[in-house]
């Protein structure tokens, strides 16, 4: 957490957990890892649209009353192994798992959608962005089925500008599994240039379909590269489209 | 019970784009060495005790299905070294 003392001075407590404090209904738990980096973030995008939204130390499992879960973007672990890895098999995510399987609304941002693909609570993987840099820049996304808890702010074919931060963004699956994913409607966004074209140059990772974004085998789990909550606060971002995803859990 | 090494590779599936190897390709073509093809693989070397090498084996397949390697992308095989005693 920051902390300034009474010097002024600002610096960061090298303990990442939070102080204590009275929290008499957490609504979205937007669950810390070692390593993640969008968590105040995501809190403060939520808290920009009314949800009541607490970051939770992974260590420290999910409150009783959770009734959103968002796993946030950064490099959780180091991003040893693999990114995602490893936070995808430490013991919240089974509540996470459990969770998912309730019907709470789960999304994975970023390193969050690594995890979510780690865990298997979404399919594929996203992997080594084809450049093989890491790429820090706004793309455009075509919603692909505004049928969903996450898109129902947006019109199908709508288009949204969203930044990306990413490595390992490229999102890898079998053929066959892709065929899946496309035939059941879960492919959510797809990189695309202003126009709304899906072309290999819009894909700035050189993911499989140009696919940014897809939902779990529940219509309320779902992860994307991209970060919503980087494009929400008027004040802060150049493109507050990212608020129609989070608007889920409000 | 026994101690054995157990050696997992894990690589990307042929047809699986890798970023990482081919930019090392072109580093070492920089460096003036002529190649057809570059392939990266991890490999984790596992100490561990078992009944027998088949058992070290078993186990170490099974740290690979669920943590070292990644099914989506990954194919790995298992080596162990040293025989099952007599």
């Amino acid at each position: 957490m920051r902390t300034r003392n009474d010097d002024g001075f600002r610096g960061y407590d090298t303990n990442c957990r939070f102080p204590p404090q009275e929290v008499v209904a957490v609504t979205v738990a937007v669950v810390q890892f070692g390593g993640s980096n969008c968590d105040r973030d995501a809190v403060r995008a939520l808290s920009h649209l009314g949800v009541d939204a607490e970051r939770v130390w992974h260590e420290d499992g999910l409150p009783e009353d959770t009734e959103g879960i968002v796993v946030p973007g950064g490099f959780s672990y180091g991003d040893y192994l693999r990114a995602g890895a490893m936070a995808a098999h430490s013991p919240i995510m089974n509540a996470v798992r459990d969770a998912a399987a309730d019907g709470v609304p789960v999304l994975g941002v970023c390193n969050g959608a690594q995890i979510g693909c780690e865990a298997g609570l979404t399919p594929g993987a996203f992997t080594t962005n084809a450049s093989a840099r890491f790429q820090c820049e706004y793309v455009h996304l075509r919603i692909e089925n505004a049928d969903t808890p996450w898109t129902a702010a947006y019109d199908e074919g709508e288009i949204v500008s969203v930044p990306i931060a990413h490595g390992e963004g490229r999102f890898e699956i079998a053929n066959d599994r892709y065929d899946d994913l496309v035939a059941d409607d879960r492919v959510l966004f797809r990189y695309c240039d202003a126009d709304g074209n899906v072309t290999d140059d819009a894909n700035p990772n050189g993911s499989k379909g140009n696919v940014a974004g897809i939902l779990g085998q529940r219509e309320t789990v779902a992860v994307l590269m991209p970060h919503p909550e980087r494009a929400s606060l008027p004040d802060l971002n150049r493109s507050v489209d990212g608020r129609g995803i989070l608007q889920v859990f409000g | 019970m026994m101690t054995y090494t157990v050696t997992v590779t894990v690589r990307l599936k042929r047809g699986v784009l890798d970023p990482e190897a081919e930019t090392t390709k072109r580093a070492l073509e920089r460096l003036g060495f002529e190649l057809e093809a570059l392939r990266s693989a991890d490999r984790f070397e596992v100490d561990l005790d078992a009944d027998s090498a088949s058992a070290a084996a078993d186990r170490a397949d099974e740290m690979a299905e669920r943590l070292l390697a990644n099914p989506t992308i990954h194919d790995y095989n298992v080596e162990v070294e040293g025989e099952d005693p007599e």
